[in-house]
């Protein structure tokens, strides 16, 4: 027994509890590098429920008209950031995006995330994002003896980082920044929002080595605060906020 | 092809594949294989908490985790199985907690606890604050802390590895082993052997057999088809377990956490439906029970919505603060992908396939069985893969990030240690031959039908006669789809004949794995004739303890490795049902009411 759910969209016609169908056209940039010496553009028309995600149109041209066309996806309801993608120009996972957002009247372009290697279609090499991650050391660094119970943390010390734990890693920040397009070695805002995970957590004791890392050329210092990394966060992360709480950090050694 | 080789390999890369590598990779060399990267894996997904008698707000201990897990489970558990993880469960919460997880916490600093379905003081008085949390994303902060620790500690991962089959041959003693596994890399198609003492399965389950699941696209039971055709047999695969809160029509999970905050089941006349069932708990009895009263509402005739075909969470009496500090990402699915907001209205929900209660059969060491008795030298499994079994017939809510922390853990343990010891056990030749064969036989088919028709049709059959509800008609029917799917399967077609990131083969690759475990989760649930935890069957409404207190095991005749070609049969023509004894250390089964 599977349900169905009362769809809200506006002006569409059909019997009461029926879900409302629409066409949809979506341009894919497309490229296998068994056979292409470069990018191309393919259009494909789904037809779309009002519920329907773009991954949902996507699965509907692979399973149902090129199954050639490949992505990278898997729970598929925003959690686990295998599906960032450029949707009409913006970075998004396209497992949260509703077709019906995206103004489905016109066709939808869907590109890889920008700044990393393309490998096919919309597959990118993900190494140089996790690289950077790892450079910042995002793990807990303590000294001395453990406790034998939990440490102690109060509950407005661990609210202090709540925001920056959200982050699933899925490079729509990295990606849509002006600076790490054009400069492929600067870290990039996902790997800053990990190293203020654990700056600012009390328990840390690592964030002077961390500081210092983020203090190279290639570190913060190179965000110009153009808050495309925040617009693009599908958990909703202050980035910009982190990379400037970090920049603060690094002036007056207090975190 | 190439070839490595590694003390031990570990196969998956969620919570219980990288809390066994932990401890795995500071004994001895360790690779780790995972389908994605390790940052992907569904324990990502997980929301409400990790149970662990902490006594942090209220009185508790771990027998009564132990009493609950074994009554959640309809006294199909294993006891001393059960007792092990609870016990453990509190060491478990401390390390992840040392290795920096960020706990919600107490106004004295300490680890908060909230309640959970079926967690109660003193063997079943009232609701018990047991669930230790982060806000409603607990799996993905256990996730990321371990894959934060692996990177601390260097652990070697094989991202985008599909392992496609498990390598045994016969050891000095004269018993089959454990050698390896092979394994398809999808970045450029090729085939990596991987030579291993030991080996350990954490793969995780197979939610992708049915239609509405809350599970992953890539939750196909890999690991489990994997073990099976090489003729390990798989314990009760027939209970699996329909979380009761999935959004209405998309299956996505809404957390029990919802309820454990205070959130209400409402049918369409408003009326608080679960107190009729489970009076004592109302709302937070164990999973199969709230799923099995929410169908049997929309049965009836009270389901809400246009077409009465789901019930109502509503949260709206709660304080829109109280939500957004302890539901907020759940709070978010209803608006996103509802468009219900939910400090105002109700959110649609309906049962979604969530977790398989069975698997790969192990003793509390995580060593695989090969039968009631002999383990398999070298082989280990833990996580949903595996069944140890803590679960029984229904997995109680928060157990299952506790089983992948304390049975990932002692697989890590168990399996550097055996490396330490044992003698390499030889490959069997050409040990690639089983996965070339399959591969290139679906890769080089030129016509014929398409991967994603034959699974819709498996799991809109699972959906409609092997979920909620089961009758032996249902049951007969979906076996009979699935006959004809096995046949059909021999001529399925990818469009894409490519080497690289080629995705089109690789889910024709894993619909394999998903006809065969539906076949098994059939066959266990019409032999099974009576009603047990998830397990529900109309026209054996009863628990029958005299004949069915007792593990479903399921064996196949193992596939020929070498010599495995395009056009050899992949299927079993017949699968055999045997049963083992339910450990019984201190609880004797009782009616089970809440």
């Amino acid at each position: 027994m599977t349900a169905t759910v009362e769809a809200k969209t506006e002006g569409t016609e059909g019997k009461v509890g029926a879900v409302p169908t629409f066409t949809v056209t979506l341009r894919i940039a497309r490229y296998d590098p068994e056979v292409d010496s470069e990018q191309h553009w393919e259009s494909y028309q789904v037809t779309a429920h009002a519920t329907d995600r773009v991954l949902d149109a996507l699965h509907q041209i692979k399973w149902e008209q090129d199954g050639s066309l490949s992505f990278r996806r898997s729970c598929a309801h925003g959690v686990c950031g295998s599906d960032a993608m450029r949707i009409n120009g913006k970075n998004r996972l396209a497992c949260k995006t509703l077709i019906k957002d995206v103004n489905p009247d016109k066709p939808i372009t869907v590109e890889p995330i920008k700044g990393l290697p393309v490998e096919k279609d919309l597959i990118v090499d993900m190494e140089p994002f996790f690289d950077a991650y790892r450079e910042v050391m995002p793990f807990l660094i303590t000294t001395g003896n453990e406790p034998t119970r939990e440490r102690i943390q109060s509950q407005q010390d661990r609210d202090r980082f709540d925001d920056t734990t959200k982050c699933i890693l899925c490079a729509a920040c990295t990606t849509s920044c002006p600076v790490f397009w054009n400069d492929g070695q600067y870290f990039g805002p996902a790997a800053i929002v990990n190293a203020h995970r654990f700056i600012f957590d009390s328990r840390d004791e690592g964030g002077s080595q961390r500081l210092e890392v983020l203090n190279d050329k290639e570190g913060v210092w190179r965000c110009r605060t153009t808050f495309n990394c925040t617009d693009a966060c599908p958990r909703g992360i202050q980035v910009t906020q982190a990379i400037q709480e970090v920049k603060r950090a690094l002036l007056t050694s207090r975190f | 092809m190439q070839t490595h080789k590694y003390d031990v390999v570990i196969v998956g890369a969620g919570g219980a594949g990288m809390r066994a590598a932990l401890e795995s990779s500071t004994r001895t060399r360790t690779a780790v294989l995972t389908k994605l990267y390790p940052t992907r894996s569904h324990t990502g997904a997980a929301q409400g908490g990790m149970c662990a008698a902490l006594a942090n707000v209220e009185e508790d201990n771990w027998e009564w985790h132990t009493f609950d897990t074994v009554k959640g489970g309809d006294y199909l558990v294993d006891q001393d199985a059960a007792e092990i993880m609870c016990r453990e469960a509190i060491d478990a919460v401390i390390d992840l907690e040392k290795m920096g997880l960020p706990f919600n916490r107490t106004p004295e600093g300490k680890i908060d606890q909230r309640r959970f379905g079926g967690h109660t003081r003193n063997h079943g008085e009232a609701a018990v604050r047991r669930s230790c949390f982060a806000a409603d994303r607990t799996g993905h902060m256990i996730l990321q802390t371990l894959y934060q620790n692996c990177v601390k500690q260097g652990v070697e991962f094989f991202n985008e590895f599909y392992v496609l089959d498990l390598l045994m041959n016969t050891g000095a003693d004269g018993v089959e082993h454990a050698a390896g596994v092979v394994a398809y890399e999808l970045a450029t198609g090729e085939i990596h052997v991987f030579q291993a003492k030991s080996v350990v399965f954490a793969t995780g389950g197979t939610g992708k057999v049915f239609k509405t699941t809350s599970n992953a696209h890539t939750l196909t039971g890999d690991g489990m088809g994997v073990a099976f055709r090489r003729g390990i047999p798989l314990e009760d695969m027939e209970f699996f377990q329909f979380h009761p809160t999935g959004l209405a029509g998309l299956g996505i999970l809404l957390s029990e956490a919802a309820r454990g905050e205070g959130g209400i089941l409402r049918n369409a006349d408003g009326e608080r439906f679960m107190e009729r069932y489970a009076p004592t708990i109302k709302d937070l009895a164990p999973r199969d029970i709230v799923a099995r009263s929410m169908a049997n509402e929309v049965r009836e005739g009270r389901g809400a919505g246009p077409n009465k075909d789901y019930v109502l969470l509503d949260l709206t009496h709660l304080e829109p603060a109280h939500i957004d500090a302890k539901l907020p990402d759940i709070t978010e699915f209803a608006r996103t992908y509802l468009g219900v907001e939910p400090y105002t209205e109700p959110v649609p929900v309906y049962p979604t396939a969530h977790y398989a209660m069975g698997g790969v059969p192990t003793n509390v060491e995580t060593e695989v069985l090969r039968n009631n008795t002999d383990v398999v030298p070298g082989l280990y499994a833990a996580g949903e893969v595996a069944c140890v079994s803590v679960h029984g017939s229904n997995r109680l809510g928060t157990n299952s990030l506790l089983d992948i922390n304390v049975f990932g853990r002692r697989a890590g343990i168990a399996a550097a240690e055996y490396a330490a010891n044992a003698a390499w056990v030889e490959l069997p030749s050409n040990p690639a031959s089983l996965v070339d064969g399959m591969v290139e036989g679906i890769r080089g088919r030129e016509s014929g039908e398409r991967v994603a028709d034959l699974r819709r049709e498996l799991q809109e059959t699972m959906d409609r006669n092997v979920q909620v509800f089961r009758t032996e008609g249902s049951m007969k029917e979906a076996l009979g789809v699935i006959d004809e799917l096995k046949e059909r399967y021999a001529n399925v077609v990818v469009q894409d004949k490519g080497r690289r990131y080629n995705t089109d083969l690789l889910e024709a690759v894993e619909l394999g794995f998903l006809i065969e475990l539906a076949e098994v989760i059939t066959l266990g649930a019409l032999a099974r004739k009576e009603s047990r935890g998830g397990h529900f069957r109309e026209d054996y409404e009863a628990r029958d303890d005299v004949n069915f207190m007792r593990h479903t095991m399921a064996y196949r005749a193992p596939l020929a490795g070498e010599g495995f070609g395009a056009e050899s049969a992949l299927f079993a023509d017949e699968v055999r049902l045997d049963y083992k004894p339910v450990t019984v250390t201190r609880y004797q089964p009782m009616e089970r009411k809440y």
